[in-house]
């Protein structure tokens, strides 16, 4: 592809300092009295994927948000070397700014430079949408930008939830290409989804494995 | 940190300021100083034109003219930022929650104190105020709105995700902000220079506390 050629070119925003690793050991989540996961272990070192799997409701955005430490572990430990990329349902882009500024706010804070917002909006084809402003962006739209927003990061550590939720199948080729990029340079990739996922020798992690049995619950 | 902090506290400025159009409605600051202008504007209305009892009470209009204003950004300073990840999205990236406040209060008091005490020349003209009183209340308003702007924000970070936060919010800003009122509005009084030191004093303390317990706030409402 010849925008891809130009992205490698010019814009190198995967990259970070040092080797990513990511484990965590009898990792448990308890939410509103109800133990929805217990004992999840694994162990990824640079350049690895894991694939949560599960159907919904299952604990897969609570394990994200413990892992990303926007939720307390119940139990258990993780460990994490190199910064994290949290990508949720939620974009974070000021929806009155144009697209290039709102994403720049987050450049700003990652310290990558105003430049590589070109580069990261080619990656997901939204580079003719640079002045437009993020409301006026479809749902699929937002997706790709959020993802703009990840590959802008500098972060060793992707945790995907749902990535190809409302993506068609193009752009979910291209989430491929971005999440293989990723790990060629050392980078980790932990997606969870229900659905299957463009990732190449990822290890799978079937969460419904981890979700005790009513009776084994333990008390609030 | 530092470089954070500017970071947050520019686009808190962008959005108040409508520059690029803000998410919370462009120049979400200019409501609050009408709402205040509004209230300079009708109290003459309701006790009649007579300039010695508007030069006696105009002071404290003004006080409570400027308390009330300030209810009136606290439901989009928070719970915006927490519907859109912004938050989240900060604290991934190893923000305090506590930072997030101060950039917040910086943020808002800059959209809020200078625009108000502009605003307040104009009111103490409506209210027949001499140019002794006006110093007077300008210097209070300097020292008490930095602290409106903090307790608007820890209110804000409080009632984010309620029901009828907004409402509820006005009712928490107003007895917390009792003490402002009391020493601004008394340091009007001929005689009684001591008013505008406890305002100071007052001000400090909740310009400090403030951000501390909207951090607090803010982490606790994440569960």
């Amino acid at each position: 592809m010849a925008q891809d050629a130009a992205i490698s070119k010019g814009f190198d925003a995967n990259s970070f300092d040092g080797g990513a690793a990511l484990a965590c050991t009898g990792l448990a989540c308890l939410r509103g009295g109800r133990m929805l996961f217990r004992g999840v272990t694994f162990n990824l070192s640079a350049g690895e994927a894991l694939h949560v799997t599960g159907p919904n409701g299952l604990g897969k955005s609570s394990l994200i948000r413990v892992l990303a430490g926007l939720l307390p572990a119940y139990a258990g430990e993780v460990t994490a070397t190199g910064r994290m990329a949290l990508a949720d349902e939620k974009v974070a882009l000021d929806a009155g700014q144009p697209l290039a500024r709102a994403l720049m706010h987050w450049t700003r804070l990652d310290g990558s430079a105003d430049a590589d917002v070109t580069g990261a909006l080619a990656g997901v084809d939204l580079a003719h949408l640079a002045d437009v402003p993020v409301r006026f962006l479809s749902t699929g739209q937002r997706k790709r930008a959020l993802l703009a927003r990840i590959s802008l990061s500098r972060a060793g550590i992707w945790l995907l939830d749902e990535p190809a939720n409302g993506l068609d199948t193009a752009s979910i080729a291209r989430l491929g290409m971005l999440m293989e990029r990723h790990r060629a340079g050392g980078g980790i990739v932990l997606a969870a989804s229900h659905q299957p996922l463009p990732l190449d020798g990822a290890q799978t992690l079937p969460l419904a494995d981890f979700v005790p049995a009513p009776e084994a619950e333990e008390p609030a | 940190m530092i470089a954070a902090l500017g970071t947050l506290i520019r686009r808190e400025l962008m959005l108040a300021f409508g520059l690029g159009g803000g998410a919370r409605g462009s120049a979400g600051f200019v409501m609050p100083i009408i709402f205040f202008l509004a209230v300079a504007t009708i109290y003459p209305f309701a006790v009649g034109p007579d300039a010695q009892l508007l030069g006696r009470t105009g002071g404290g209009v003004i006080w409570v003219a400027a308390l009330l204003a300030s209810i009136l950004p606290i439901d989009r300073l928070v719970q915006a930022d927490v519907d859109q990840g912004m938050i989240d999205q900060y604290v991934v990236r190893g923000l305090s929650e506590e930072l997030i406040a101060l950039a917040k209060t910086i943020g808002h008091w800059l959209s809020f104190g200078p625009p108000l005490m502009l605003a307040a020349v104009i009111s103490a003209g409506l209210l027949g105020q001499s140019a002794e009183q006006l110093m007077i209340v300008e210097i209070g308003l300097a020292c008490a709105t930095p602290a409106l702007a903090a307790l608007g924000v820890m209110i804000a970070a409080l009632t984010a995700g309620l029901r009828h936060g907004a409402a509820l919010g006005g009712l928490l800003l107003l007895p917390l902000a009792v003490p402002l009122l009391i020493f601004g509005a008394g340091s009007l009084t001929p005689g009684s220079q001591n008013g505008l030191l406890l305002l100071a004093a007052a001000s400090l303390l909740l310009t400090v506390i403030c951000p501390i317990a909207a951090g607090a706030a803010i982490r606790a409402g994440r569960e």
